[in-house]
């Protein structure tokens, strides 16, 4: 169910006006529904999110864009390790981009996020260009980690990466948090990890400290259904990953969906803000790839299964659909988008395909932080190295 | 057109060229005393070791990530299938979990064999091994030990690793007594090596070369034998430089004896050294001896890692013998790196330069 807050009578009013009040028009007259979001299971909470949701046409707009130059730029990494451009470990998010898009809808700037290796949407909605991402994945010096990274370690200002470890982010978030407490900045830090790593025991130490020291921290479970090739119900005793932090409240929410995501997030960082200590979310969501490139995907579950999520629950199409839907915005609008998504991933492929790879003096630099230079000791005692922090 | 053909091909050589890898896997001959052979690589001879431990050892468990279905590298194919599920089970995903319990298994007398999906993701698991299955029968004065423990787990340079899929930790393992670390460099070794640490009545690390896995095919004996361990094998006998190294490094410094002999006229003895913990200090030292330079290679930083161990004794046991000082040709000082692998490793080129040093010394 949905209400229209503004009358479609307004928009044939829009044509008749001049250009020159467009911006005045554009406030009059953009529309914004309220939608409903489907409703999280709770844990400990009296009240979960709010069930409607307000999404003007901008924001939609924006929404569609984010999520989409996310999908384009996982479809083109696809293609350029097929083409063993980029190589080594790659884990694609298409499928759960709404859940990079929602979150970052609800969190400012200067909030602080932390994730895993599946990174790549979160290093772009933290603020990295397509470019450097892309550049990083073929190891080029113009990448976000100056080619050093990879695909799993890629950073950002407020963004923490990017961790090959499975689990070993979550402390790190919890320690993000104590030090937005102990700076009294209103900052939250959103620690984000997956079904696999739920059942690390470092999980539990930062819930438990997070808890005790009340921290402002968003633990959010990305459950996509698989860690790796195993399925949730395989790999973990109590599969409601919300509840897992037991005395820390929990919601769950469909991760398909970027308004519920969105509100949920919101409702978590309001939650965090005001004080209340942490959160757990679960976002339930997808992943179209397999684990990472080396994994067909269709080992241990079917291709239908893949093809019905795509078909009925594709986070892009979905809101696509109900901005068309309630005249939100045209179909040319959204094609238009479309191509410039693809222009601007076109022209990043070019760079990071042309770019230089990092000289080798990058070898031996940022190990440590020094000052004399540091002498880097190697393969034989006569070539030394030198390092630069 | 022309130009845009020769385009392609220039840069899908430079391709080629960059993920060539820096050693060429050498085939040991067939041995003759085990029985019937089958053609088997790495990964194949791992299975055919754990088949022979899960058919004689009804105590024998094996389990870690993704073991049910056969692993990410194929080591357990089969095994479910035919030893069943409550004997071949897959673990969340919990390292220090897997081998806190599978102390549990070994010190309540069955054999257990736990797989850590990636060397580079042993730490977590690092105060179980050290501080619990180390030490359990020293301190409870063997009434209680751990001997049923192996942990397995795939080792060293891959290619495309880069920082978290290449480390080498056997000397982060090499500091603890009461642990015995083991590194095969191909098929044969490996199944003899793998029953042996499974027979071996203490808690063993066997790390295996996972850039081997597929690449290094032999003739494996298809019964269970045995290697033992502590046992250094001299590969190749030779007068002038001792060559020392373990797992991939072997084949590589098989290749650098052979170029020594080619372009310099040197003999090279080369050693493999097998157990790195605890280690053969009387055949290396025996060797040193005889010819008076050592150098010894491996992949990991050059420092702290176990070539300064064995530097330091040899240098206590052979002092008077030395013609040059040791060298130790490693790895740099840095995180393994991701694009910058190729420079990284210690590859023929750098050991070959290493021996022209020694010899002019």
């Amino acid at each position: 169910t949905w209400c229209r807050t503004k009358k479609e009578s307004i928009r044939l009013l829009k044509g008749l006006f001049s250009k020159n009040h467009s911006a005045l028009l554009d406030w009059v007259c953009s529309p914004s529904l309220l939608l409903t979001s489907s409703k999280c299971d709770l844990h400990r909470l009296e009240e979960g999110p709010p069930v409607k949701a307000e999404l003007t046409r901008e924001q939609g707009l924006q929404y569609y864009r984010t999520m989409q130059t996310v999908r384009r730029m996982e479809l083109k990494a696809d293609q350029l390790y097929k083409q063993k451009i980029i190589r080594g470990f790659c884990h694609l998010y298409d499928g759960q981009e709404a859940c990079a898009a929602g979150i970052e809808a609800a969190i400012n700037p200067s909030d602080h996020l932390i994730t895993a290796y599946r990174a790549h949407g979160y290093t772009y909605t933290r603020g990295v260009s397509v470019k450097e991402i892309l550049a990083e994945l073929t190891g080029r010096r113009g990448g976000v980690a100056k080619g050093k990274g990879g695909s799993m370690h890629m950073y950002a200002p407020h963004f923490y990466g990017g961790n090959g470890i499975v689990g070993a982010q979550v402390p790190l978030g919890a320690g993000i948090a104590l030090a937005c407490q102990y700076q009294g900045n209103n900052q939250v830090c959103v620690t984000l990890y997956g079904d696999g790593a739920a059942n690390q025991g470092q999980l539990f130490e930062s819930y438990n400290m997070a808890a005790l020291w009340k921290l402002p921290c968003i633990f959010i479970c990305e459950n996509n259904k698989y860690g790796m090739g195993t399925s949730v119900e395989r790999a973990a005793a109590s599969t409601d990953y919300y509840k897992r932090g037991d005395f820390i409240p929990g919601l769950r929410v469909d991760g398909m969906d970027v308004l519920c995501v969105r509100e949920a997030a919101q409702f978590a960082a309001d939650h965090c803000r005001a004080g209340k200590g942490p959160i757990i979310m679960e976002l339930q969501t997808y992943r179209y790839h397999g684990h990472s490139m080396s994994d067909p995907g269709v080992s241990y579950r079917t291709r239908e299964e893949i093809q019905e999520v795509r078909s009925k629950s594709d986070p892009i199409s979905m809101l696509k659909e109900r901005m068309l839907s309630h005249n939100m915005a045209s179909v040319e609008e959204f094609k238009e988008i479309d191509i410039e998504i693809r222009k601007q991933v076109e022209d990043a492929t070019q760079f990071a395909t042309s770019d230089p790879e990092p000289p080798l003096e990058e070898l031996c630099n940022h190990i440590f932080s020094n000052n004399p230079l540091l002498e880097v000791r190697g393969t034989n005692p006569w070539s030394k190295l030198k390092s630069v922090s | 057109s022309a130009v845009a053909i020769t385009g392609c091909a220039c840069s899908r050589t430079k391709t080629q060229r960059r993920h060539a890898a820096h050693f060429t896997f050498q085939p040991d001959p067939v041995p003759s005393q085990y029985g019937p052979t089958q053609k088997m690589n790495l990964f194949q001879s791992i299975t055919s070791a754990l088949d022979n431990t899960l058919a004689s050892d009804p105590t024998a468990v094996i389990f870690g990530e993704d073991v049910a279905f056969g692993g990410v590298f194929r080591c357990t194919v089969g095994l479910r299938d035919k030893y069943g599920k409550d004997r071949v089970f897959n673990t969340p995903l919990c390292e220090q979990g897997i081998v806190g319990f599978g102390i549990g298994v070994a010190v309540a007398g069955a054999t257990a064999i736990a797989e850590i999906q990636f060397a580079d993701y042993i730490f977590p698991a690092f105060d179980q091994i050290v501080n619990e299955a180390a030490k359990y029968r020293y301190r409870s004065g063997n009434m209680f030990d751990c001997g049923n423990l192996t942990i397995r787990a795939p080792w060293g340079c891959v290619g495309h690793g880069s920082l978290y899929h290449s480390q080498s930790p056997e000397a982060f393992f090499a500091h603890c007594p009461g642990l015995k670390v083991v590194i095969p460099r191909s098929p044969i070794q490996a199944k003899g090596l793998l029953l042996s640490c499974i027979a071996d009545k203490n808690p063993c690390i066997f790390f295996e070369p996972k850039i081997l896995y597929r690449a290094a095919v032999e003739q494996v004996p298809e019964d269970p034998y045995t290697i033992p361990l502590s046992q250094a094998e001299v590969l190749q006998e030779g007068s002038d430089v001792t060559l020392v190294a373990w797992g991939t490094q072997i084949h590589v410094l098989k290749e650098v004896a052979s170029m020594a002999q080619e372009k310099l006229g040197v003999s090279c003895e080369v050693i493999d050294l097998q157990t790195i913990l605890p280690w053969d200090i009387e055949t290396v030292c025996k060797s040193v001896v005889k010819t008076g330079r050592l150098l010894i290679s491996h992949e990991a930083p050059v420092t702290g890692g176990f070539a300064s161990e064995i530097s330091s004794t040899v240098q206590e046991e052979c002092f008077l013998n030395l013609e040059a000082p040791i060298s130790r040709v490693c790895g740099y000082d840095t995180p393994f790196p991701h694009i910058f692998e190729p420079f990284y490793i210690p590859d023929k080129w750098k050991c070959f330069e290493a021996i022209k040093k020694m010899i002019n010394y």
